[in-house]
């Protein structure tokens, strides 16, 4: 009964979406600070390869390989965050090309590509495996889709419990929403926006690189120049269609993981419809996602951070 | 501590000095990398500079390779100057392709060069039509226009795939060994676009008509009323608004005017280089992005695309001869990303005089602000 169509989508969903929600999670985490970055599918590319290239490097037991990629990826993709948080919070350069800039520099043809070929990246000899989480995954219905998941699947639902609490019942993340919607009302009661707003764009930064790695050390473990294929933009508008929250975002990341699913799943039971139809359906429903909730009366209830790609200019309010 | 003061006013110079000196610091910080990779870099460089402008025929290919991001860079800066961010270059350019080389098929044999003008027609109205799609989402739901025309991109790239490698079209090679190795038709050559020889140096038709439409577009922007909206919508958009410009039908004919641009590369593309409709060849030369880095770096004119151009085409060209083990895949990009943000930084420079400053100053308010 495991082997349900529902079920199988309904598993694959939660795995094709994880990389989506890591992405996304960070990016909620640095617009809500006010900056945007839609460096995204660049970090997520740096993560990619960082991961990778030291998956394939290192020695050592396979839970100690994974700790360090992922830490890697954390540190590669902040570094790339951290450029675009000097470009737009010291320099003041316009939000929205920077984080082009940075897609560009890092993106499939930049940066990661650069590194892999340096590395020779190929197939990375360790991988993410599902966990058999207490010898549940059999359980009917729940066992594939809750208990057969890899170790960041179960990371991620930490952090998206761990970032709603910070976000909304926490003084540093009151102090954060208030530098997302009024950098100068916080800057009047001391609170200081240039550092908040630093150190959640990198954070957001090294959240993307996990997503890249999920990609790199589970999803696709053989290198392809620029293999996130547009997750990072994608990502860019679950921000918007989860509301700026963590948990919404979640179950709008396995809703696209299910769309990205369903291409696998369907050509898996030999379902005669061309590749690149089923291909173009996440791409098809992120547009219209995005004119859905673009609407004037969504756009009123959303609570997009009211300072969202305004630089602060302390001197010229 | 960095701080920064607005400039009164913006001296001329700037406008040249702020692109050389951005591609010099590009370049030195891309020698970092060059040294990384355990290269030599003035070697690199060198090699660079050959390959893409100096060895024998190596400035014909340049040009080539430059035509396609002509119009791409015209593309970007077309919609980027009213602050319209149009990602979708890529997208526009693969149905510009898909468009003009259907017609070069159904026409090149019994036309010949008659179906030139009929193959730029058709690369322009599919760009414009795939682009006008993104400016009336944008227009009526005011949707994020970057990230459809990315999705767009993405999409127009899976149709061009399926048209070739999952389907029986009319743009697939239907020979026994275009059936094993799923490739494009080619148009009659007599529909091919012509060359014109100056000195040692082999000029593509396509290359021409970008001069052409980068000297048009100029005097669009500068002289007319269009070109005056425009400048307005893009810097004051409050102001726009009041003086009862019609800034709705503007975004959707700025961005027709961009995918037209793009798309009219496509058609460029199948007339003066592939004669054929490769989707992969398409995907891996990424023409869009690169045109939005002419643009950038050419601070939006048009004019100044094209001398750019010729630099990023060299640049591709010297990269994609030049790939080996000791001049990894990947380079070329990182040093056209590299260029884009100090060309992005250079900007400030040009608005904003650079002030340092030590901490222990810091105590006035007036000195943190810049922090």
């Amino acid at each position: 009964m495991n082997n349900n169509l529902f079920i199988v989508i309904a598993a694959s969903a939660i795995y094709y979406g994880t990389p989506l929600f890591f992405a996304a999670l960070g990016e909620v985490i640095t617009e809500r600070s006010g900056v945007l970055n839609l460096g995204v599918e660049g970090m997520m590319l740096l993560g990619a390869v960082a991961a990778s290239g030291t998956a394939s490097n290192l020695s050592g037991p396979g839970w100690w390989v994974l700790t360090v990629s992922i830490l890697a990826a954390m540190l590669a993709a902040g570094l790339g965050a951290l450029v675009h948080a000097f470009a737009t919070i010291t320099l003041r350069v316009n939000q929205t090309v920077s984080g082009l800039a940075l897609t560009i520099l890092a993106g499939g043809a930049g940066l990661s590509s650069y590194l892999a070929n340096l590395w020779q990246l190929e197939k990375a000899p360790v991988q993410f495996q599902k966990i058999d989480v207490f010898g549940l995954k059999d359980t009917p219905i729940l066992g594939p889709i809750l208990f057969h998941q890899n170790a960041l699947t179960y990371l991620s639902w930490i952090l998206c419990g761990v970032a709603s609490w910070y976000l909304f019942r926490t003084r540093a993340g009151l102090h954060l929403r208030s530098v997302g919607e009024s950098p100068q009302t916080a800057d009047a009661v001391g609170i200081n926006v240039v550092r908040y707003r630093y150190v959640h764009t990198i954070a957001g930064g090294a959240l993307a690189g996990i997503g890249g790695a999920f990609v790199s050390l589970a999803i696709n473990t053989t290198w392809a120049d620029g293999m996130t294929s547009g997750q990072g933009w994608i990502a860019i508008a679950l921000v918007i269609f989860g509301f700026w929250r963590p948990d919404l975002t979640l179950a709008g990341a396995y809703l696209f993981g299910a769309f990205t699913s369903l291409s696998f799943t369907l050509q898996e039971r030999g379902v005669k419809l061309a590749p690149q139809f089923l291909d173009s359906l996440p791409y098809l429903m992120t547009i219209v996602v995005l004119v859905l909730v673009s609407t004037g009366w969504a756009k009123r209830r959303l609570g997009a951070p009211a300072s969202l790609g305004i630089p602060y200019e302390r001197e010229e309010r | 501590m960095i701080r920064l003061e607005r400039r009164v006013d913006q001296p001329k110079w700037l406008s040249l000095a702020v692109p050389v000196g951005s591609l010099v610091a590009a370049l030195l910080a891309g020698s970092l990398l060059i040294l990384f990779s355990g290269n030599d870099v003035l070697d690199t460089y060198r090699r660079i500079v050959t390959r893409a402008f100096t060895d024998e025929g190596a400035l014909s290919a340049s040009i080539l390779a430059a035509t396609p991001l002509l119009f791409t860079g015209l593309a970007a800066a077309a919609a980027f100057r009213m602050g319209v961010f149009n990602i979708g270059g890529e997208g526009q350019f693969v149905m510009g392709a898909i468009a003009a080389s259907g017609v070069g098929l159904a026409t090149g044999g019994s036309l010949g060069a008659g179906a030139i003008p009929l193959m730029i027609l058709a690369g322009v109205a599919a760009g414009a039509a795939w682009a006008a799609l993104v400016g009336a989402l944008k227009a009526f739901f005011n949707t994020n226009e970057i990230i459809i025309s990315l999705m767009l991109n993405y999409i127009a790239s899976n149709i061009a795939y399926y048209l070739i490698f999952n389907s029986e079209s009319y743009w697939r090679l239907l020979t026994p060994s275009g059936r094993q190795f799923p490739q494009g038709r080619s148009i009659d050559p007599s529909a091919e676009w012509s060359f014109t020889h100056i000195g040692p140096i082999d000029f593509p038709l396509g290359f021409w008509v970008g001069v052409i439409v980068a000297a048009v577009t100029w005097v669009l922007y500068r002289k007319t009323r269009y070109g005056f909206e425009v400048k307005v919508i893009g810097d004051a958009p409050a102001a726009a608004k009041y003086a009862g410009m019609r800034t709705r039908r503007k975004i959707i004919a700025v961005m027709s005017l961009s995918g037209a641009l793009a798309g009219l590369g496509g058609a460029s593309d199948v007339g003066d280089i592939r004669h054929l409709l490769d989707p992969k060849g398409l995907r891996q030369a990424g023409y869009g992005y690169t045109g939005i880095v002419i643009a950038a770096l050419a601070r939006l004119n048009p004019l100044g695309v094209v001398v750019v151009a010729v630099l990023m085409g060299g640049l591709n060209n010297a990269g994609r001869s030049l790939q080996g083990p000791d001049f990894p895949a990947g380079l070329v990009g990182t040093l056209q990303g590299l260029i884009l943000f100090f060309a992005l930084g250079g900007e400030i420079t040009a608005r904003y005089r650079i002030r340092l400053q030590r901490r222990t100053t810091a105590s006035t308010p007036a000195a943190e602000a810049g922090a």
